[in-house]
């Protein structure tokens, strides 16, 4: 093959269409399902005691409400679906749950923000053009996603690598530990150097405007329709990303490599594949995307904490397992339905239940869909069936 | 070489009565040094570790019966009482090795990796705090908006009953939950167990409304104590009064019958660890956890045999969290996090999953640096802060340093180091289970 061989553009414009048809999949079938329970609760007490406070029927309220539902749901679906992708990257070469990705999420994030502080004290973000204001946050995408790349390739250096070919639980153990391990020292650094742990993205440029894109009337109010430039960027950027790593994996001779490894490690080791150096580089492409999807989720929701990856992480996980764990196509379409479902649950659960169960239930709700989803279809929605292996 | 050396000196302590001088010299150094120096932390973790020489040291098993029994139910209350605090230390050992000693069904036996264990401790903590307090009569109340004068729904004496019913509830819990995911693998069962837990904590945490069973993040207090027959007080007195040097009142000796109960009860769950591991069940956890596809061509019923492990585990927990429950009057959802799960985990890893002196020893190690390690350098590292003193190499002064590094507060760090140098460095833990060392030896167990 030449050095320069001619870009598949097949295979670029692919994951594109595919995350567009899972968008627009899941928005509709949630859509519909959401309608359908309006009408058929409408005509209950749940509807009677919307309309006292409202003077609108429920059927209403979900249809003026659903817009901005998507595009929220959107947002963090293309954040988890991020992450999940460092999941399902392990999981398929080395079948094994990287527990400590979700810290490395949370480092990114803490580089990411720290590094947007530091400038801000300089005065730099403050009479940032916008051009120079976007330049700012690319670079903190970048170092953040270095560190966690960095940190990830020496997790598994140092607390991976000496258990393979171990019991199962052994390094799942260890991850766990690794996980824990993190929290506290991300804690440590933080105390030592700020003395603070909640640190707050500093806001610049124009990310916190929101694009109105109308009103919606409801009874005597409206509701106002819009989307914020950050969410913008999250989801530009993932979708960037995603797409990337799909070309990544699956045109280039690098990605190869991966695959032949993911498929029988022995023998791609024959082939004159250096094993560990494709683990390697799989942790080293999950904790880049990892901890670009940190900035991000730091980004859309301003404040991050030690523990910030613990939630999004298992919620990324959930999105990995739903989708078919080992299979990018899966993650992606597990991070997008996640996202929405929670979303969907979080606005509407409240006003199906009349408050008697509001959106802190949320995150009970992605637990229960990857319960259902292990129960019923292990394998996941994209999967193939994977045997018992000892 | 250093081995075999090592070898020769155990073997020539370990003969005639040398064994017995070593374990009666330890409790009485133990006992003296703490009887001395009640504030002593040194002195106390002297004589807590005569236990362990207790255990490891080859004497008869008549004489360490009666030299433990003398020492859990002589030496420790009579010391306990006179500084509480050792007392309060004990009983969280306790408490953690009796839930070590519960997951160590599920992870060391049945080899089924449980992250979402507290669950069930929360189970039995809940159940005894809603019956055993107001919260009853608060049930149409939102949090803080109960009237004062509400009566208690069932008297202290209820407790005793409540351990019982805490075992039962808790096992149908465990089944309820293990049933539709047990047949997962491993590491799935690992994150769906971990789901569980979360979803425990979230609905203690949210069960305040419609109706307000659990009182939501405040957490339910004041919970009912059992109730304290008076000729417990008086005959304690009358016994121990002049080896204590002062009367001892009802709340202290609360905490005497707390670490009684919570003994009683470890008793009982290494009676039944003990008979379930040579037991056909037992035999049947092994084959599961060494190989589950042989396991179930062997013909052992695999989704009964993990419930049983699931349900003999949760059981467990479910009777210590009534004890916690009662012993503290109060609990929140916040006890009950995710991170007490990996607590109990690192003891069982630490000790030797599958061991049942390794797992009490991991609990007692762990709980001790929690409890008196860290802390204890904490106090340490403030009092160098109040002083002028400076690190002398690096010219540091301990003034500057920031108050953020309280290594209390590092349980995270010391769980998390513990996990991951078990794994790599010695995966069967402190004292290697027994049925291991079996298959580990080069003889077969006959030729002893």
């Amino acid at each position: 093959m030449p050095p320069f061989a001619a870009v598949n553009i097949r295979e670029l414009i692919r994951p594109i269409g595919q995350l567009l048809l899972f968008s627009l999949g899941s928005a509709g079938v949630l859509s519909a399902l959401v309608l359908v329970l309006a009408l058929i609760l409408d005509q209950t007490a749940v509807g009677l005691h919307l309309h006292d406070r409202y003077n609108v029927s429920l059927a209403t309220y979900t249809l003026v409400n659903l817009p901005q539902v998507v595009i929220d749901g959107l947002t963090i679906g293309f954040v988890y679906a991020a992450i999940a992708l460092g999941y399902t990257m392990v999981y398929g070469v080395l079948e094994f749950i990287n527990f400590a990705h979700s810290e490395i999420f949370a480092v990114g994030a803490f580089v990411g923000v720290e590094l947007l502080i530091a400038l801000d004290h300089t005065g730099l973000l403050r009479s940032a053009s916008l051009g120079m204001a976007y330049a700012y946050l690319t670079l903190a995408l970048l170092m953040g996603m270095a560190a966690a790349g960095a940190l990830a390739v020496t997790v598994e250096r140092v607390a991976y690598r000496p258990l393979r070919g171990a019991a199962r639980l052994v390094p799942l153990i260890s991850a766990i530990g690794v996980s824990f391990l993190l929290q506290d020292v991300i804690r440590l650094v933080e105390g030592l150097t700020t003395g603070q742990f909640n640190r707050i993205m500093p806001t610049f440029g124009n990310f916190d405007r929101r694009i109105m894109l109308g009103r919606l009337a409801l009874g005597d109010t409206t509701v106002p329709l819009g989307i914020s430039v950050k969410s913008i960027i999250v989801i530009t950027a993932a979708v960037l990303m995603l797409a990337g790593l799909n070309y990544l994996v699956n045109a280039t001779r690098m990605g190869k490599a991966i695959r032949a490894v993911a498929q029988d490690r022995a023998t791609a080791s024959l082939m004159g594949i250096n094993v560990n150096r494709i683990i390697s580089l799989t942790f080293l492409i999950g904790g880049l995307l990892g901890g670009a999807a940190g900035v991000l989720y730091a980004l859309k929701f301003t404040r991050i904490d030690p523990f910030v990856g613990f939630f999004p992480g298992l919620k990324a996980f959930t999105a990995a397992v739903l989708g078919g764990i080992g299979n990018l196509t899966g993650a992606l379409l597990g991070g997008i339905v996640l996202g929405m479902l929670e979303t969907f649950a979080g606005s509407f659960l409240g006003v199906f239940t009349m408050g008697a169960a509001g959106s802190e239930y949320k995150d009970i709700f992605a637990f229960s869909i990857l319960i259902l989803v292990l129960v019923f279809r292990p394998q996941g929605l994209m999967g193939r069936h994977v045997g018992q292996k000892a | 070489m250093r081995n075999r050396f090592g070898n020769l000196l155990w073997a020539r302590i370990n003969t005639g009565i040398l064994p017995y001088l070593l374990i009666l010299a330890h409790i009485g150094l133990g006992s003296a040094l703490v009887y001395s120096a009640p504030r002593s932390n040194l002195a106390f973790l002297v004589l807590i570790s005569s236990l362990f020489s207790l255990y490891i040291l080859e004497a008869d098993r008549r004489f360490k019966l009666i030299a433990g029994a003398v020492l859990a139910l002589l030496i420790i209350p009579v010391i306990g009482v006179r500084n509480i605090f050792y007392l309060e230390v004990i009983f969280q050992i306790s408490v953690f090795a009796a839930l070590a000693l519960g997951l160590n069904i599920v992870v060391g036996f049945a080899g089924l990796l449980d992250l979402g264990y507290v669950a069930f401790y929360a189970v039995g903590a809940y159940l005894w705090a809603f019956f055993g307090s107001q919260q009853y009569f608060v049930l149409p109340f939102a949090p803080g908006t109960q009237p004062s004068d509400l009566p208690f729904l069932l008297p202290g004496d209820a407790f005793y009953l409540f351990l019982f019913l805490a075992i039962i509830v808790a096992a149908i819990t465990g089944i309820l939950l293990g049933s539709p995911v047990l047949r997962l693998r491993g590491d799935y069962l690992a994150i769906v167990t971990l789901g569980f837990g979360e979803v425990i904590r979230v609905l203690a945490n949210n069960l305040d409304k419609p109706l307000n069973i659990t009182n939501g993040p405040q957490g339910i207090t004041p919970i009912q104590r059992p109730t304290m027959p008076d000729w417990a007080v008086d005959g304690f007195n009358t016994l121990f009064g002049p080896a204590i040097g002062h009367r001892v009142e009802t709340a202290d000796m609360y905490n005497v019958l707390f670490y009684v109960l919570a003994l009683a009860v470890i008793l009982i769950i290494i009676l039944v660890t003990r008979h379930l591991d040579d037991s056909k069940i037992g035999r049947a956890w092994t084959a599961i956890r060494e190989d589950e596809t042989a396991a179930i061509a062997m013909g052992i019923p695999l989704v009964r045999m993990k419930l049983a492990a699931f349900a003999v585990g949760a059981s467990f927990a479910g009777v210590m969290g009534v004890l916690l429950a009662a012993s503290r009057t109060f609990i929140s959802p916040e006890s009950f996090s995710f991170m007490q799960s990996i607590g109990v985990l690192a003891m069982v890893i630490l000790g030797g999953s599958g061991s049942i002196a390794g797992v009490i020893l991991g609990a007692a190690v762990v709980t001790l640096l929690n409890l008196q390690v860290l802390q204890g350098v904490s106090l340490y590292l403030s009092e160098l802060r109040q002083s002028d003193a400076v690190i002398p190499l690096i010219n540091f002064a301990w003034k500057d340093l920031s108050n953020q590094l309280d290594p209390a507060k590092y349980q995270r760090l010391l769980f998390g180091l513990i996990l991951i140098l078990m794994m790599i460095f010695r995966p069967a833990g402190l004292i290697p289970a027994r049925r291991r060392m079996r298959t580990l030896a080069a003889e077969p167990p006959e030729a002893e």
